[in-house]
């Protein structure tokens, strides 16, 4: 049975709809992730699944509770760390983080978890001297600290430099490592391409797309790619002539090849031979943002 | 009662650490009775009170303002900026309901509020000559229904306000008004009678006049009391119903 399993989820708000139609089921100890740009309906979608909101449609059973009527007994299982949820100014790390584990019948020893997160020189500081960084890995070891079966969390990295965000990916593997399933949101590509077991694309309130990183980019992968820089003029018939080569795209001075088949050798051979140089000749991977574009027809930052 | 004693315990340590919140709604009445005390004038018998000296007739108002500061402007600023910066909402998440954070608050300000009163009557008393309330059982009574009615008008700001800023704001707005027809700056019988007829209709000018009269050894009016009684009660209920999470 499916640890969380979401059905035809939808959810109004007054003069607009958040989520249309969203379904997706996460298994045991798996990292899930919700993939979509601001406004997909990602915070809804996740709100509902802890139980904070009431849908307007469809099912939710998370460890085969109903997240409103059993919101109690979930509440103890279900670790959440949430956007712009703050503490009081003046309360201290430490005061948090023995006030918190009183809430749960079996925390963790809070002392491992800022150790692993790199806060634990700031347990005697106070929330609002906290740096943006600091606040984000306080909530994280908020949401763990009652040894959840399931961990939520949104926006995970946000605000994070890229240091602290690949320490907290780490962490976050070693939870699911002990068994912990994770439902992770984010608009952040790397972050699910790295983390997510799973992921479903969310655009505008419905799911695009559920599959593994591999597998959704895969859907889309048409081919090799290659990138590069050239000053002077450039006729692109001189690559287009090439057989391997399936279209040639400039902008300003940036000029991207795609392909099949021994792209790099071929392209570098004909520029060579039109007595073009070019500059920063790379080639460039499928990612999960050429696939939320090739899926939804728009791209997932901006 | 675990959860939420340790939430108060932990929410009362926040507030002994808002320096402003302490001195104006706890130390400043007891102070101003230091102040007016060590005024012979004003430490003296005098025809202007009735032949009662000016800080027997001041510190009901002094009981007001301490209640006014707690109710008025702590404590709506602090549960508006908690809902507004999401410490609800994180609380929320958790086996705690938010509800607790809220009875915690109030348990705390109450307490203030009890320290601050007991503090006067103590300064009163060792340092002034000031007689314990005469009537003990009505200046409880008093004291009770005013805690009750200007912490429902607290509660209403904070479940009206969006922020903590328009909170505060609203708070000291309404501060002056309840302060001054509680007789802060006119005390007793230098109000005129006029105005301590409206005063009458507040919720702390019918505080500290029924806080005054239980003093003295009376029984405090049953106008003052039903006054203080349906402020309690439409402002808890309007409180009640408008009050949000987020």
């Amino acid at each position: 049975m499916p640890v969380i399993e979401v059905t035809n989820l939808h959810k109004r708000y007054p003069g607009k709809v958040a989520v249309h139609d969203v379904s997706f089921s996460v298994e045991r100890g798996e990292i899930f992730g919700i993939l979509g740009p601001n406004g997909a309906g990602k915070t809804t979608t996740v709100e509902s699944v802890i139980g904070l909101r009431k849908p307007d449609g469809g099912t939710i059973s998370v460890l085969g509770l109903d997240p409103i009527r059993d919101r109690d007994r979930l509440r103890t299982r279900v670790g959440v760390q949430l956007q712009q949820s703050e503490l009081p100014e003046r309360m201290r790390v430490r005061e948090a983080l023995e006030l918190y584990s009183s809430f749960y019948p079996d925390p963790v020893d809070w002392r491992e978890l800022v150790d692993q997160l790199g806060i634990a020189d700031k347990v005697g500081t106070a929330f609002r001297k906290l740096s943006g960084g600091q606040k984000q890995r306080l909530s994280i070891a908020l949401a763990l600290i009652g040894n959840p079966e399931v961990a939520v969390l949104d926006e995970l990295t946000t605000g994070l430099d890229p240091q602290a965000r690949r320490d907290t990916w780490e962490v976050i593997q070693r939870i699911r490592d002990r068994g912990v399933t994770v439902l992770l949101v984010t608009h952040f590509m790397e972050e699910a391409e790295y983390l997510c077991d799973r992921l479903s694309l969310i655009d505008a309130g419905r799911v695009v797309a559920t599959d593994s990183p591999t597998g959704l980019i895969a859907r889309v992968d048409s081919g090799a790619r290659l990138r590069f820089r050239v000053a002077g003029p450039f006729d692109p018939a001189v690559l287009t002539a090439l057989p391997c080569v399936t279209g040639v795209r400039r902008t300003g001075p940036q000029v991207q090849v795609t392909g099949t088949g021994d792209l790099l050798a071929q392209v570098s051979a004909a520029l060579g031979a039109a007595g073009i140089t070019a500059a920063d000749l790379r080639t460039e991977h499928t990612t999960l943002d050429d696939a939320f574009l090739a899926l939804t027809g728009h791209q997932l930052a901006g | 009662m675990n959860r939420l004693a340790r939430i108060t315990s932990v929410e009362l340590r926040l507030f002994l650490r808002e320096p402003m919140t302490i001195f104006f709604g706890i130390a400043l009445p007891p102070l101003l009775l230091v102040i007016f005390g060590s005024i012979p004038s004003f430490a003296a018998p005098s025809p202007d009170f009735g032949g009662e000296r000016f800080i027997d007739v001041y510190a009901p108002a002094l009981i007001a303002t301490s209640l006014a500061m707690l109710a008025l402007s702590s404590l709506p600023t602090i549960l508006a900026s908690y809902r507004e910066k999401g410490v609800l909402r994180r609380l929320a998440t958790t086996p705690v309901r938010p509800g607790f954070l809220l009875t915690a608050q109030v348990v705390s300000h109450l307490l203030m509020a009890l320290v601050s009163v007991a503090l006067l009557l103590v300064v009163g008393a060792t340092a002034f000559d000031l007689p314990l309330p005469a009537n003990a059982l009505g200046f409880a009574i008093a004291v009770v229904l005013a805690t009750t009615s200007v912490f429902a008008i607290g509660l209403l700001i904070a479940a009206l306000a969006r922020t903590g800023r328009l909170a505060s704001g609203i708070g000291s707005l309404l501060f002056f008004p309840v302060a001054f027809l509680a007789g802060l700056w006119t005390p007793g019988p230098v109000m005129p009678e006029f105005l301590r007829g409206i005063a009458s209709f507040s919720p702390l000018g019918a505080g500290s006049q029924a806080i005054k009269d239980a003093w003295s050894g009376a029984w405090p009016q049953p106008l003052h009391l039903l006054v203080m009684l349906g402020f309690t009660a439409l402002a808890g209920l309007a409180a009640a119903r408008w009050f949000r999470w987020e």
